[in-house]
């Protein structure tokens, strides 16, 4: 079945969703915490019936100290490397117990959750064998934070260009991280998948809708979702949503969708915010010279722009 | 009824994994396991096994989806050997832990470098401490009955631990066999469905695998150790109740020739039979010497091993790897543990042999019971490498 033919419900604000969390209040997330909200609303659009798959990380450390959990649906951690690769295992095993009539014959949506160093670094040939293999019930999401933030922190290759971390600190012989944010997105596309998508959680129905629809899809699903982090990011607390809404207007975290390798773009810019809104409320860019702004501008527009002919290229494909 | 057949024992195995309606096999090839996971996708794909088979992109992601099958309640099993165990390492210590029974064929082969893709036990003492039931099989047929065995024992609520099942890279795995293939409503019937003891299900959400902080991790790492020393008489009762389906017995520690001997040899896996055959022509000449074979590696038989050893006078112990750094192989420091507070203890000697697959002769066993009656213990006694060059 193709992606663009997935029948889900959409959620509006009058159908958002009442009643308990799946994930419980009381977790130990940072104060303002943009990675837990984006979870916390993806949890909400899901409901209870599903199965969760953690990687080590923020989220995993967060959530689940023996003897607590913030979890409401079946969870399981096993490390860091490997969410993609358990969430394979589960799917596997309700396909055969169904089939076996060892299991009630609903469809259980598996759904991996892992940050960006769980995702991109260490856990992307877990992530690319999974895609690969085509499970039917598999959803993997990538909370990108854009750093090793639950060890301190430290560059991924997540982590955007110029922003100072651990180990990618400003000097004077550095402008911080070198490299650009590597593509995700495009990498989970190329698998052929039936479903890609980027959220963030200042558009929260839009990322629900996107969870929801990456859950009715039967193939695996990819969602790269944007985690603002106050303490990794040296940024007030408050400003996590802000954030998280820059990120996209500024046009940097372009939110789209890729149905059947068909591109669509969900927030179009015309008008862009200057990238220097977004820049200037966290301190991990502090140090950046307007030269060097100049340059992740220019990229920036290149990279939007490319999603944007890509969208261009696929006129009647219909989004979240 | 049950027949003979000629089988090649890694097909055996994958056949034992068939019998036993095996729910999810997660499995990455590697030399010399590669016939046990190839004649298991053969199975599936021709319907002979209702499972799914996940051809996982390394062994790191075998074990990873071995885990989590287990945890939603499937009956998993997967196989490997040396440099693919070594990636599965993080993962392996995770599994008894959590307290999944995975089964898990190692088809021991030497853990490079050099690269090697012969037999020794150097891979599976990689994970000696990991927390898995360990068994050792000798020959085909073991083989066969160890993995249904596996299960059980895996399964049974009192244990609910992972299991490996060793067979030697090759030297085993590769032969082919007589093998009595029982029944499969015989097989049912020894090892009925599992009921896990706690499982992912979405009518009644668990958390599995949280964070163990300095206030629980001790407690937790206890209790697997715990549940581990406790698995021993549900694996004697195990093999027991095998015996009265199956009509083969089974010992944790198996001797032969052993009762009275002056020298007793201590071998795990294959080379046993190379053992025996030797210990037969010793006796004709007159030695007074016997084997003891360990079949239940993990928990380590103490008491078992305290009652065949103790009469003893010389007692040569035989490993297949070496403990890099230190005086003795993995099995002689066990041993020799074992023996340290008992009185009139024997002599314990050590010998590395068969190392990446170097062929263990009859002459061998000749040379370490000679070299064994010699030995004279001191502290600066070291394990003796046989056959090697000088």
């Amino acid at each position: 079945m193709r992606a663009a033919e997935a029948q889900y419900v959409k959620l509006t604000p009058k159908t958002f969703p009442k009643g308990p969390d799946s994930l419980a209040s009381g977790h130990r997330a940072c104060q303002g915490c943009g990675e837990v909200l984006a979870l916390r609303l993806m949890m909400k659009a899901l409901g209870t019936d599903f199965i969760a798959v953690s990687a080590t990380g923020c989220m995993e450390v967060c959530t689940a100290p023996f003897p607590q959990s913030a979890w409401r649906v079946p969870w399981i951690h096993v490390a860091f490397e490997n969410a993609a690769a358990v969430a394979s295992g589960v799917e596997s095993a309700l396909h055969a117990l169904r089939r076996k009539k060892r299991a009630p014959e609903k469809r259980i949506p598996v759904v991996a959750f892992a940050g960006d160093g769980g995702t991109a670094d260490i856990g992307i040939q877990a992530l690319s064998g999974a895609l690969e293999r085509q499970h039917e019930d598999f959803i993997y999401v990538c909370l990108d934070n854009e750093a090793y933030m639950n060890t301190g922190i430290q560059r991924s290759s997540e982590t955007p260009f110029g922003a100072n971390t651990t180990t990618s600190p400003s000097g004077t012989k550095s402008k911080g991280q070198n490299t650009w944010k590597k593509n995700m997105a495009a990498i989970a596309a190329a698998h052929g998948i039936p479903y890609v998508a980027t959220g963030s959680p200042a558009y929260h129905l839009d990322l629900m809708n996107k969870i929801r629809r990456a859950a009715a899809v039967h193939g695996p699903a990819y969602l790269h979702v944007y985690a603002p982090c106050p303490t990794g990011w040296r940024m007030k607390p408050e400003l996590s949503v802000e954030s998280a809404k820059l990120v996209v207007t500024t046009r940097i975290f372009p939110i789209y969708e890729v149905l059947d390798g068909e591109y669509v773009l969900n927030r179009k810019i015309d008008n862009p915010t200057p990238i220097e809104d977004y820049l200037k409320i966290q301190g991990r860019f502090k140090h950046l010279k307007p030269e060097d702004i100049d340059y992740i501008r220019g990229r920036v527009n290149q990279e939007y722009e490319r999603i944007e002919r890509l969208a261009a290229a696929f006129p009647v494909s219909a989004g979240a | 009824m049950a027949k003979l057949v000629g089988m090649e024992v890694s097909v055996a195995v994958a056949e034992a994994a068939r019998l036993c309606d095996t729910d999810v096999v997660a499995a990455y090839p590697i030399t010399p396991q590669t016939h046990i996971v190839e004649h298991l996708s053969e199975l599936v794909a021709n319907g002979h096994l209702d499972a799914e088979y996940i051809p996982v992109e390394s062994e790191q992601s075998a074990m990873s989806s071995c885990i989590g099958a287990a945890a939603a309640g499937a009956r998993t099993f997967t196989a490997t050997s040396s440099q693919g165990l070594a990636l599965m390492n993080e993962m392996v210590f995770i599994a008894p832990v959590l307290r999944l029974p995975i089964v898990l064929a190692i088809a021991n082969r030497a853990l490079s470098a050099p690269i090697n893709i012969w037999n020794d036990h150097s891979d599976i003492m990689t994970i000696r401490d990991s927390g898995w039931i360990s068994l050792f099989a000798e020959n085909g047929q073991e083989a066969l009955d160890m993995t249904i065995l596996s299960f059980r024992i895996g399964e049974d609520p009192r244990v609910s631990l992972p299991v490996t099942m060793n067979i030697d890279g090759f030297t085993l795995s590769h032969f082919i066999e007589p093998i009595d293939m029982p029944e499969i409503e015989a097989v049912r019937k020894f090892l009925p469905p599992w009921k896990p003891l706690v499982q992912l299900d979405i009518g009644a959400p668990i958390s599995i695998g949280l964070l163990g902080t300095p206030e629980s991790y001790t407690e937790a790492r206890k209790a697997t150790d715990n549940v581990l020393v406790a698995s021993k008489p549900v694996v004697v009762e195990s093999f027991e109740a095998f015996k009265a389906q199956f009509g083969r017995e089974y010992k944790v520690v198996e001797t032969y020739k052993a009762e009275g001997a002056e020298t007793l040899l201590l071998t795990m896996g294959s080379i046993s039979e190379t053992a025996m055959t030797a210990i037969d022509e010793m006796r004709e000449a007159g030695e007074s010497v016997g084997l003891v074979r360990i079949r239940l590696w993990r928990p380590f038989p103490s008491e078992e091993l305290l009652k065949v050893l103790l009469p003893a006078k010389n007692v040569a112990v035989i490993d297949r790897h070496i403990m890099m750094g230190t005086p003795d192989g993995p099995v002689a420091v066990e041993v020799k543990s074992l023996l340290y507070d008992a009185p009139n203890r024997p002599n314990v000697s050590n010998f590395v042999l068969g190392l990446g697959g170097r062929d263990v002769t009859r002459d061998d066993f000749k040379y370490i019971t000679k070299r064994a009656k010699e030995f004279k213990g001191s502290p600066s006694a070291r394990y003796e490498l046989v056959g090697v060059w000088e």
